[in-house]
């Protein structure tokens, strides 16, 4: 492994550092929001690791200069980092805070119904809940 | 050598205010922390050349997703419970998972390099040809919204699903809340 591969691949390695700690607080974690919260992280973190693929050295952000006609000026000597990662992760960013919205508004509904937002609260609910339910149907069936 | 040096520096900060959100049980400080994050990472970007991936982040990671959450916490709670400080399952489970992805990026090609597959294909034809097919200067607005416009109709198919979604889960909100207080 030589010192050129390390310097040219530590990039994505400290993104997946960051994106393991993201994956941490969904796992480990019970509080629902902290959850969305280290999901977004995780996000992210596959956001720069996306745009990070598209960075060429040396390069500039790919916007073309006008010459004083109003013409965009070819600059052949410049080089553009990629704008194809730049497109898809825009689009990334806004559906991400769609999403990361609805998960917000079931936050908003399970606490309104369970009147809680951690998890193991919601199971204890939830196993009474079907506790009860068996108890009916055996007395139903009895 | 001084890209790098800012995007080591940059990582850290990330990698700090991701273990303070780990850390923290007051949930708006978890908020405000995950708007640090955002701006952080706004800065990366930039850093990455990705301007306009930078100006969303910070308006619509950092500024929306915070009022969003900042709602959510006004309406559900304020302090997490306190959860086990440390558990092995989670830690093994990211390991594993952490080789694993290390063991997939070794085929890919160095940081910057200007002949991976990536920057060869297709973006060198939008790169080279963008100003003649559309006479945008900013590509990335180019191709967002005429070399892959269909991508963005998507998104626009994606955010109208997930807003009419919210608007089911939370319509009825204020009345059942009214009902509650008039039984009691």
């Amino acid at each position: 492994m030589s010192w050129e591969f390390i310097l040219g691949h530590m990039n994505y390695w400290l993104f997946i550092i960051l994106m393991l700690i993201g994956l941490y607080i969904v796992i480990a974690k019970g509080n629902l929001l902290k959850k969305i919260v280290g999901l977004n992280i995780f996000q992210v973190s596959v956001f720069m690791m996306y745009i990070s693929i598209g960075k060429v050295i040396g390069g500039t952000a790919p916007i073309l200069p006008y010459d004083n006609t109003g013409h965009v000026e070819y600059g052949l000597d410049v080089i553009y980092s990629n704008p194809l990662p730049h497109v898809l992760i825009l689009t990334a960013i806004v559906v991400g805070v769609a999403t990361t919205s609805l998960g917000l508004a079931l936050i908003v509904r399970i606490r309104e119904e369970y009147g809680t937002i951690e998890e193991d609260e919601i199971l204890d609910a939830e196993t009474l809940i079907a506790e009860k339910e068996n108890e009916d149907r055996e007395a139903w069936l009895a | 050598m001084i890209e790098t040096t800012i995007n080591i520096i940059l990582f850290v900060m990330l990698v700090v205010t991701a273990l303070a959100i780990i850390r923290m049980d007051k949930l708006f400080a978890v908020v405000m922390l995950s708007g640090v994050f955002s701006f952080l990472s706004a800065l990366l970007f930039i850093v990455m050349d990705a301007v306009d991936v930078a100006f969303t982040e910070a308006a619509v990671g950092a500024g929306i997703t915070t009022v969003l959450m900042l709602g959510t916490i006004a309406l559900t709670a304020r302090t997490q419970k306190k959860s086990p400080k440390f558990q092995l399952m989670p830690v093994l489970i990211i390991i594993i998972i952490g080789v694993a992805l290390i063991y997939g990026t070794m085929d890919m090609p160095n940081f910057g390099d200007l002949n991976s597959p990536a920057n060869t294909h297709v973006a060198a034809y939008y790169v080279s040809n963008s100003a003649t097919d559309i006479g945008v200067p900013n590509m990335v607005t180019g191709i967002l919204a005429s070399y892959r416009g269909f991508d963005t109709l998507g998104e626009v198919a994606v955010v109208f699903t997930a807003g009419v979604g919210v608007l089911v889960l939370l319509s009825g909100l204020a009345r059942r809340r009214r009902e509650d207080k008039e039984e009691l």
